[in-house]
């Protein structure tokens, strides 16, 4: 679990995240949602550290992140498994090297266990035969689903995604998005995702977050965000003809069961 | 003006003692410095055997020129180049060279890994990105470049011989006799100090200049020319400081 108190974070004046608190629940997909530029990429780099916040606190698992020693910060990052909006690959690594690279880095596994243990992760992506490739001969979603692969090699505790599918097709995204809800599950593990989807949100979001100019408009679960009594919200929401469908196929529900 | 030079020396200084924190792994670290070996030395060596042969040769040319007096002997022309090439060109000129070549690769990789997130990842994995990804390019280059220095001294004397073969600006035993005429050994050493520092110099400018980047690859473009621009600024500077403290 993550808790995250009342931070704020200021760029230049500008206050970027304004007091917002909020818990993030174990073996759940937290979904943080929000146009683009309400600050969510921000939340998500302060929670896991790449950017200091100005006030508040984050705790993962009542462990306060904001007082630990930059030796205890190091030490607890290797229970975050991170995926970027770019899968953020190591260019000059082939796919296999990446996957490998936190065992390299933080295990005593024999050369044979790593190897292991890396064909295993790419096969729960799905994408096995891969591993001589570079980061450049792949598809974009074949590095996403890479960059997952890399992030549970350690079998962290708390993964981060920002941004998981954008710029991919639809198809591509919601295997992406099904793949993120089953590691979580599977694994019990505490997820954040950042979004702007409304199709992530009805496929994955068991808890959903609304950040609109940096303040925390609205929080819930996926079933609730359609007839959620916030302006802000329902202007993001029904932006798209998707959310709108589904609010009339429920009100035609309502209405022939009454 | 002050200000922003005491920022970046303050940022360079916190990115140096990251560069030489504890490593994590060692063997990483080892694996990391043979490809930066490939990548920033041996791919290097094409460069410094053009132009030092084509100096050589021009050197040998020129100090013909000035010593066109019957009275000085012709085994000078191989002094001036082997001082010429020793003193200045082998180190300090090749430096200037790796500083465009090696400076804005340097600078241009961390840019890149830096805006599409890479640096981010290492951070959140819990790795002391700026000591895996700068302190194996500070090794190679620190063991490699006065390799390039020697390297260069050979094939420039050699560009020398070749024009003393095809223009009779001296006979090849003269040009040979004058190598080897009143050697100073520490002239070397001279050459190699300084090359080291110009390594460690053009290696950590350009890692800082590309480990903060920002913005958009336009920017990533941008420090790889402050990297080479900078780097070549120090590299001169250091080389008056260095001559003063070594010959001076």
């Amino acid at each position: 679990m993550i808790e995250v108190r009342h931070i704020s974070k200021i760029f230049g004046g500008t206050r970027v995240l304004d007091d917002i608190s909020v818990t993030f629940e174990k073996g759940k997909t937290n979904l943080v949602i929000g146009k683009s530029g309400s600050g969510k990429t921000v939340l998500l780099k302060s929670i896991v550290g790449l950017h200091e916040v100005d006030e508040g606190e984050i705790l993962f698992d009542d462990r306060d992140f904001t007082r630990m020693s930059f030796k205890e910060r190091k030490s607890l990052r290797k229970e975050f498994g991170m995926l970027f909006q770019g899968a953020a690959l190591f260019d000059s690594f082939t796919v296999e090297e990446n996957v490998m690279y936190p065992l390299d880095m933080f295990t005593d596994m024999s050369y044979a266990e790593k190897i292991e243990r890396s064909n295993f992760c790419l096969h729960r992506v799905d994408m096995d035969g891969f591993n001589s490739l570079y980061p450049a001969e792949l598809s974009g979603g074949m590095r996403k689903r890479v960059g997952i692969a890399r992030a549970i090699t350690l079998n962290p505790k708390y993964l981060f995604c920002d941004e998981p599918n954008s710029g991919l097709d639809p198809q591509t995204a919601i295997m992406i998005d099904k793949l993120i809800r089953e590691i979580t599950e599977e694994y019990n593990i505490t997820t954040i995702v950042n979004t702007h989807d409304m199709n992530s949100v009805m496929e994955i979001g068991d808890k959903v977050v609304f950040i609109y100019e940096g303040i925390k408009c609205w929080e819930g679960s996926r079933e609730d965000i359609l007839n959620a009594d916030n302006r802000y919200l329902n202007d993001f929401v029904f932006a798209t003809n998707l959310a709108k469908t589904v609010k009339e196929i429920q009100n035609q529900r309502k209405r022939s069961k009454a | 003006m002050a200000m922003r030079l005491f920022y970046h020396l303050g940022r360079y200084y916190i990115l140096i003692s990251k560069v030489f924190a504890k490593p994590e792994r060692y063997w990483m670290y080892y694996r990391q410095t043979m490809r930066e070996l490939e990548f920033q030395g041996i791919n290097s060596i094409g460069i410094v055997v053009i132009i030092s042969v084509f100096v050589g040769a021009v050197i040998t040319i020129q100090t013909n020129y000035n010593i066109e007096s019957p009275l000085l002997p012709r085994y000078l022309i191989g002094v001036g180049v082997r001082d010429m090439l020793l003193l200045e060109f082998s180190s300090t000129m090749v430096a200037l060279i790796l500083a465009g070549k090696v400076g804005s690769s340097i600078a241009s990789e961390l840019g890149t890994m830096r805006i599409t997130e890479q640096i981010d990842a290492l951070e959140i994995m819990g790795v002391n990105s700026a000591g895996f990804l700068i302190l194996p390019k500070v090794v190679a280059t620190m063991f490699f470049f006065p390799l390039l220095t020697v390297l260069s001294l050979i094939v420039g004397m050699a560009g020398g011989y070749m024009t003393t073969l095809l223009t009779h600006v001296a006979t090849p035993q003269e040009y040979v006799y004058g190598l080897q005429y009143v050697f100073y050994p520490y002239y070397f050493t001279y050459a190699l100090k300084k090359m080291v520092v110009f390594a460690f110099l053009i290696t950590t400018i350009s890692a800082y200049h590309g480990y903060y980047a920002q913005g958009s690859s336009l920017e990533v473009g941008k420090s790889s020319t402050r990297a080479v621009v900078h780097s070549s600024v120090f590299i001169l500077m250091f080389n008056l400081i260095l001559t003063k403290l070594i010959l001076g």
